[in-house]
């Protein structure tokens, strides 16, 4: 620690940062634009300047930036010198000299940093009176807008955008005051980050259109702190609602998980939540056709439904809470995850090595301090993107290490970025085909993934005589890596389900094992898991209920009744299975959001709520429970499954997390979660909307010019109104982070123990599971022949598409392809297909479309299953594929990929 | 081409659009292109020598040709085109045969240089920026020509013109009038 | 006796002399005294005894600036050694006239320097617009790898090196020492943050000596003829030559080699043969366009270094720019503000929307339209541009004859002001 002096207060301080993070950590206010808490200094816009002093004599002192000078001990700094406070004034008007001022029109006013900035640094008569500078804006795609007249040209964007996330589309351009931020011409922004621009920029120049389109201020959105449901890492997030629709999500802070940013899929991929396609009504099939219920015939259904044996199939993007639900309403015997038979004996595998103690299972942040990284098979820019986030910085250690030895901080980003240059540190990147991240990757081995376990588990071999041997067709690169991952401070592994090997999760164990043995400590391994709460049911429900087995015995008839929560079994088992389980079954209850194929079959469907209208708990990658609160009602007919499947139906989801924790094993620390009402003054609830919500009184005048009474929540510590204790310092509880004076999300830092690091509360969630004992090696199983002509599976995924829920959302829509089948221009030559051609897959009557690329293994064929236009489990571990006649309307349109073969250029 | 772009990482991603296609080089300016990349030890360093390549070549640097260069320096086109606009010698819009870097820096103007300019804009009708309807000349301002002490000065090409009256533009001009239907 | 080092082979009514010629006039005899046996070490205590500064504009030691390269088996072992030829402040016209006039001798000096710093490949920086440089560096580039000075183990001494001529396409801030790294790596032309100063942390991460074109002209004299040779050219306090040019009224305008601590009024009487008939002078920015004014009261004063800091200016570039009596001052700021509003790369906040707002005021003073807030802004900018505020030296540049104009030519902005038009028209 080093000790500074600010305005003759002294601080304790880090004096490894630098003094605007330090000034901010303390509390004080200091203005600043183009420091990122994630991003580190630049010293562009010259926004932070203080006075230095020599010594305790110095009187005169220099003004310095204080993001580009170091907290170092015996600093004395004035932030209040009138110099300093001058010269912040007239950065602030000389970047407002070409700034439309159009505020009132702005999206992003009141969330500004900009007009916070401009309060804070007392700038508030415009002098500059000759002719702005205007730019044309750029069409960027269905998530951002572009209003380049606002821009302070503080480079955040382009600092985030191309050093942050990887992006290579968006650029600084132009010179002098005629910088410009955008594409080189208008087009999509491809990085799957690039929503993040939306609160990185400090003011309106990339705002979200989502939002846009149905506008409504900050402090007008009635919003809670919620989970993204988008896949299985679970970013914090803040809905907001406004009018009895979902308008938009933005980041909310957790230092484990999710930090500053989320991906695409999860601030983008709700709107399906407004959808009118959801399933408003509770029905019964009579005839061929559904018929509401009326509300009398609602109140006995379940009794009079749950009258004798019954299958429960869970689903693994319903919450814990409606999973154990079903498994207390059907028994734990009856009770199946409801995950694909093959997916379920990976996630078991997943959860042995979760508790086994050689293995740590690192957060987000953990995975950005690792200095080694191996993935086994996972394309987790489309199975988990922020975890493809926090490789590339996980890349960046090694320039850290290479700037601490030429004694550049680390906060000096540009710096430290030019010292190093193109050295990173270690990513050996295992896959199927060229991923996302191959351009930070040291290497890339592109094989089919059984022979991709086979390159883990030579890997494993390298390390350790204890592991089995295996061959390696690249044992030079599998050496290198073995050495890589010996020599790393912190190495990690990662592998996961989504490739539907057992082998490779074993493979990656082996490896973690091996690093175990000559380390002793526990060893990151982060096996992800492709949904929301795949953890979470898979906890709930007996390892041994396989939902082949579910299947079978309804087909049987052993079982006549099925209740199906959240659950499309169409994509969980093959067509044939399901048909014949559901026709077999006497009485079918399906709880859903949509009509899917299952619902098609039901009895009985009724509507299940949102994510962001409903309280719930949801297990993450890592084992990790987090609390979603409920954000807003439904307004139509939908309950959350849970309290359909309840025959109390006043049950407070709080009780039931508290049961849950009683009953479920694993679950024990599950009611970690809930806020303890003594945290709360005078027991008064916390209002969802903000201090200034306005309009209340209006807002309805169009039906009755009585304001209602504000709804009553009886499940949670919040409230739906603006009445109650603002958690104004408790931002575990507070859906939209503000601050007097800090109208944006910068205000997080003041609920900050220091900048960057944990919220004050703490509260990042409950790790769940429990270590001990350690387990097992495995071998690499023999190599199963491919039959002739056919070619090795392996699945596909895309961010926007691979997700069900999100796939709903029209702005999801606008980015989705169609189901296609990557393959080598070898074998598409041996085939006779051309780029964009219809492929018949088994000739089953599975369609993809021809996506030939030139980093992918002759031999193999990588499968994306569109969104349900194909069933996974319809192809086996190969794939015959034939030219289909069958005059498609698919195509690759949108597809973004790397290596995309071009004969004719 | 299509041997450079498989071995490429990431950068050059190809999204499905009706975006402008890049163009081909010609033999001749992949040749240069390919010696200066010998010079360097990082592929990005050759962008600007790759723009200049190609202007000498084409003129000027059209959509295409940036997408033609990003692709075969395997650089993503938007850093490309952020490097092509920050130059000032960089032409992203069509010119004339020749290029007339006119000096307005300070010991140009104390010698005069805005009679000079005047009597370029009244003979070939065009001011900074602009270029002439035959599409002989563009004229562009440039910040000094390091030769103060014969202020007056510009460069039309590659030739530099030095203590500038009036007068002397109707000749220098009328000989490269005459030049250029010479060639052409 | 040389008497001056820089320019005793150049005669720019002829080509400039080949290598064959060049040799005769004791040409590379500096690199026989390397192979000979001087050491990297020696040449370096040389270079700091000479007290060399530098040419470019900030008249740093020389010696010193590359003393900070780290040298022993821990350091990059890869290094540069670049030279600034990006001539492009306003009114400077002496590196083009070493680089066309005398080619070889700017080689020479780079061997030396690049050799002292162990750096492999030399990146020589030149203005696009310096057409006839280029072909005068390459031609002689060629002949002195034909000769073993440049390639592999040059002379037997087991250095290798190669000089490669990069040209620019316009852009001021290329001068900018780290901006033209920046160039050189193909990226936008952004000064970087110092520290870590480039002798660190340069070209693709590392160590990088930047050196002006008529610095390294320095190197071959000092090491040919020695140290108390090179003391001994000059008449005041700094050591060695340089070159001083004029530009703006005077008879005969030009560039001169003469020994620093030549008075200026000997410069411009004896050398600019004095102002043109009619005219006097008001004043002059004596390094080119990012000097402080200086007036006529200060001729007399010795032209180097100190004498010129005591009062308020920079030696800079030493090419300078005259301003007479029937030149408006307020015309000739508002040109040079014109100019670097255009350079400013584009970065800080102060130099990309100060300096526009500066340039706009000058164009209603001329316009007519001037205000006596318009003088007050101006004013405020000289501070708000000023040293430490904005992120490199560009905008505190363009503050030196914009603060001191505002000083000394006060009058003039008043009456652009009162009058409501530029008085120097007619």
């Amino acid at each position: 620690m080093a000790k500074i002096v600010v305005d003759g207060v002294e601080y304790e301080v880090n004096p490894d940062n630098n003094l605007l993070q330090e000034c901010l950590s303390q509390g004080l206010d200091l203005p600043y634009f183009c420091w990122h808490p994630c991003m580190g200094s630049v010293g562009a816009c010259r926004q932070c300047a203080v006075k230095q002093y020599r010594d305790e004599e110095d009187k005169d002192g220099i003004l310095v930036m204080a993001c580009m000078t170091a907290a170092s001990d015996g600093a004395i700094i004035s932030i209040e010198d009138s110099q300093a406070k001058d010269m912040r004034e007239r950065v602030i008007e000389s970047l407002m000299i070409s700034h439309p001022h159009d505020c009132p029109v702005c999206e992003e006013g009141g969330e500004c940093h900009l007009q916070d900035m401009t309060l804070m640094s007392g700038h508030n008569y415009r002098r500059y009176d000759k002719k702005k500078v205007t730019h044309r804006n750029q069409y960027l795609g269905p998530f951002i807008n572009h209003e380049m007249n606002r821009c302070i040209t503080c480079y955040r964007c382009v600092r985030f955008y191309d050093d942050y996330a990887g992006g290579t589309d968006l650029a600084a351009q132009a010179a002098h005051h005629h910088v410009y931020f955008g594409r080189h011409q208008d087009g999509v922004l491809e990085n799957e980050f690039s929503g993040n621009l939306v609160e990185v920029c400090p003011t309106g120049v990339f705002t979200d259109k989502v939002f846009s389109d149905h506008y409504t201020r900050k402090w007008d959105l009635q919003s809670a702190p919620s989970v993204c449901t988008g896949c299985a890492v679970g970013c914090n997030t803040t809905p907001g609602e406004r009018y009895r629709s979902l308008r938009r999500i933005v980041n909310r802070y957790n230092s484990e998980v999710n930090g500053y940013f989320l991906c695409d899929r999860g601030r983008f991929g709700f709107d399906y939540v407004n959808s009118d396609e959801r399933l408003q009504a509770a029905s019964k099939r009579v005839g061929g056709g559904l018929q509401a219920f009326d509300e009398a015939a609602l109140s006995g259904l379940l009794t009079e439904f749950a009258d004798g044996e019954m299958i429960g199939i869970g689903s693994p993007r319903a919450s814990n809470e409606s999973n154990f639900a079903l498994r207390c309403l059907v028994g734990e015997q009856n009770f199946y995850s409801g995950l694909a038979d093959d997916e379920q004996e990976a996630t078991q595998l997943v959860l042995e090595m979760a508790r086994d103690q050689a293995f740590h299972s690192p957060s987000i942040r953990e995975i950005e301090s690792c200095d080694a990284v191996v993935v086994l098979g996972e394309d987790v820019t489309n199975t988990a993107p922020r975890v493809a986030l926090a490789l590339r910085q996980a890349v960046r250690n090694r320039s850290l290490d290479l700037a601490a030895d030429c004694n550049i901080p680390a906060w000096q980003d540009a710096a430290v970025r030019e010292l190093a240059q193109n050295e990173r540190s270690p990513l050996a990147l295992l896959s199927s085909y060229a991923s996302r991240l191959d351009d930070v990757a040291s290497d890339c081995v592109i094989d089919s993934p059984a022979a991709l376990a086979q390159q883990g588990f030579a890997i494993a071999s390298e390390l350790s005589n204890q592991a089995a041997a295996a061959e390696s067709d690249h044992g030079d690169t599998v050496k290198r890596i073995a050495q890589q991952l010996k020599a790393a401070k912190r190495p990690l592994i990662i592998a996961g389900t989504s490739a539907g090997s057992i082998a490779l999760i074993q493979a990656a164990a082996n490896i973690a094992r091996a690093l175990h043995e000559s380390r002793g400590a526990a060893i990151d391994l982060c096996l992800l898991v492709p949904e929301v709460n795949t953890l979470g049911v898979s906890l709930l429900a007996n390892p041994d209920n396989r939902l082949g087995s579910a299947l079978s015995r309804l087909a049987a008839g052993e079982v006549k009744k099925a209740v199906v929560l959240e659950n499309d079994l169409y994509r969980r088992a093959p067509r044939a299975a399901v048909d014949s389980a559901l026709a077999k079954a006497e009485q079918l209850l399906v709880i859903d959001q949509f009509e899917t194929a299952t619902t098609d079959q039901a009895d009985i469907v009724l509507p299940s709520t949102a994510f962001s209208e409903h309280e719930a708990t949801y297990v993450n990658y890592e084992g990790r429970a987090q609390l979603s609160f409920q954000v807003h009602r439904n307004y139509r007919g939908a309950r959350p499954g849970w309290r359909w499947l309840m025959e109390d139906a006043d049950g407070n989801v709080e009780d039931l997390i508290n049961r849950c924790a009683e009953e479920a094993t694993a679950f024990a620390k599950l009611d970690d979660l809930l806020p303890a009402a003594g945290d709360f003054v005078a027991s008064m609830k916390i209002p969802r909307q903000s201090h200034r919500y306005s309009g209340r009184t209006a807002m309805r005048s169009n039906v009755n010019v009585h304001e209602p009474k504000q709804p009553i929540d009886d499940q949670s510590v919040l409230a739906f109104s603006m009445e109650g204790i603002p958690a104004s310092k408790d931002a575990r509880l507070m859906g939209a982070a503000w601050s007097p004076g800090w109208n944006s999300n910068q205000s997080i830092s003041k609920f900050q123990d220091e900048v960057n690091g944990e919220l004050k509360q703490g509260d990042t969630g409950t790790l769940l599971l429990e270590r001990s004992g350690s387990g097992q090696w495995y071998s690499a199983p023999a190599q199963a022949a491919t039959p002739a002509g056919e070619l090795q599976v392996a699945p596909a995924y895309q961010i926007f598409g691979s997700d069900e829920l999100s796939a709903r959302s029209p702005t999801i829509r606008q980015r989705m392809t169609d189901a296609y089948v990557s393959i080598a221009p070898k074998d598409a030559e041996r085939l006779g297909l051309k780029q964009g051609d219809a492929v018949s897959l088994n000739g089953n009557g599975s369609l993809a479309t021809a996506c030939i690329r030139t980093r992918i293994k002759p031999g193999t064929a990588a499968v994306y299953c569109g969104d349900g236009q194909i069933n996974p489990h319809e192809i086996g571990d190969s794939v015959a594929l034939t030219k289909s006649d069958v005059a498609g309307e698919r195509s690759l349109s949108g597809l973004i990929v790397s290596d995309l073969y071009e004969e004719d250029y | 081409m299509s041997e450079m772009s498989n071995e490429s990482t990431m950068v050059n991603n190809v999204i499905a659009s009706s975006a402008t296609r890049a163009r081909r080089l010609n033999a001749e300016e992949i040749a240069e292109i390919e010696h200066e990349m010998e010079l360097y030890p990082d592929k990005r360093a050759v962008g600007l020598e790759a723009l200049k390549i190609v202007q000498k070549h084409q003129g000027w640097v059209s959509d295409e040709s940036l997408l033609a260069i990003a692709s075969y320096l395997d650089i993503p086109v938007a850093d490309l085109e952020g490097v092509a606009t920050f130059f000032n010698l960089v032409y992203r819009r069509p010119v004339g045969r020749k290029v007339i870097l006119f000096c307005n820096s300070v010991s140009c103007w104390i010698m005069g240089c805005d009679s000079i300019k005047e009597q370029i804009e009244h003979r070939l009708g065009i001011d900074f920026g602009e270029t002439s309807e035959d599409g002989d000349f563009t004229l562009v301002p440039v910040p000094c020509l390091g030769d103060c002490d014969r202020a007056p000065v510009m460069m039309v090409g590659d030739d530099l013109h030095r203590n500038l009256t009036p007068e002397k533009i109707d000749q220098i001009f009328e000989q490269y009038r005459k030049q250029l239907t010479a060639d052409g | 006796m040389v008497t001056k080092p820089l320019t005793k082979n150049i005669d720019m009514s002829r080509p400039p002399l080949d290598i064959g010629a060049y040799e005769a006039t004791d040409g590379y005899q500096s690199l026989q005294a390397i192979a000979k046996g001087l050491s990297p070490q020696d040449v370096l205590q040389l270079v700091k005894d000479s007290g060399l500064k530098g040419r470019g504009g900030a008249g740093f030691p020389t010696g010193m600036k590359w003393s900070f390269v780290p040298q022993g088996e821990s350091s990059p072992q890869q290094k540069y050694f670049v030279v600034n030829a990006d001539e492009m402040e306003p009114g400077t016209f002496k590196d083009r006239l070493l680089m066309e006039g005398d080619p070889h001798l700017l080689l020479e000096g780079i061997i030396i320097g690049a050799y002292t710093i162990q750096a492999n490949i030399s990146y020589i920086f030149l203005r696009g617009e310096y057409v006839a440089s280029e072909q005068a560096l390459n031609a002689a580039i060629a002949e002195a790898r034909q000769r073993g000075y440049l390639g592999k183990n040059i002379l037997g001494t087991g250095f290798d090196l190669d000089i490669i001529v990069h040209t620019s396409a316009g852009r001021y801030i290329c001068g900018e020492e780290t901006a033209l790294l920046n160039a050189l790596e193909g990226k936008r032309a952004n000064p970087r943050a110092k520290p870590p100063f480039p002798q660190v942390s340069g070209l693709w991460g590392k160590p990088t000596i930047v050196n002006n074109v008529e610095t390294v002209c320095n190197l071959p004299g000092i090491l040919t003829y020695g140290i108390d040779w090179y003391h001994g050219l000059t008449k005041g306090n700094d050591h060695g030559t340089k070159l001083f040019g004029i530009s703006g009224k005077v008879k005969t305008p030009g560039c001169w080699e003469l020994p620093l601590g030549t008075t200026i009024r000997e410069i411009i009487e004896d050398y600019g043969g004095g102002m043109r008939d009619g005219l006097s002078l008001r004043g002059f920015l004596p390094g080119g366009g990012s000097t402080d004014f200086m007036l006529p009261e200060h001729l007399d004063i010795k032209f180097d270094y100190d004498e010129v800091a005591k009062v308020g200016s920079r030696l800079a570039t030493g090419t300078m720019i005259l301003l007479d009596d029937q030149t408006c001052p307020v015309g000739m700021i508002g040109n040079l503000m014109k100019f670097f509003a255009h350079e400013s790369c584009g970065y800080c906040t102060p130099c990309r929307d100060g300096l526009p707002w500066v340039d706009e005021i000058f164009r209603e003073l001329e316009a007519g339209r001037g205000t006596e807030k318009d003088l007050e802004i101006l004013h405020e900018h000289v501070d708000y541009l000023g040293p430490g505020r904005t992120f490199c030296a560009l905008a505190p540049g363009a503050t030196a004859p914009l603060g001191s104009g505002l000083k000394y030519f006060a009058e003039d902005f008043e009456r652009h002001v009162k009058e409501q038009r530029c008085p120097y028209r007619r």
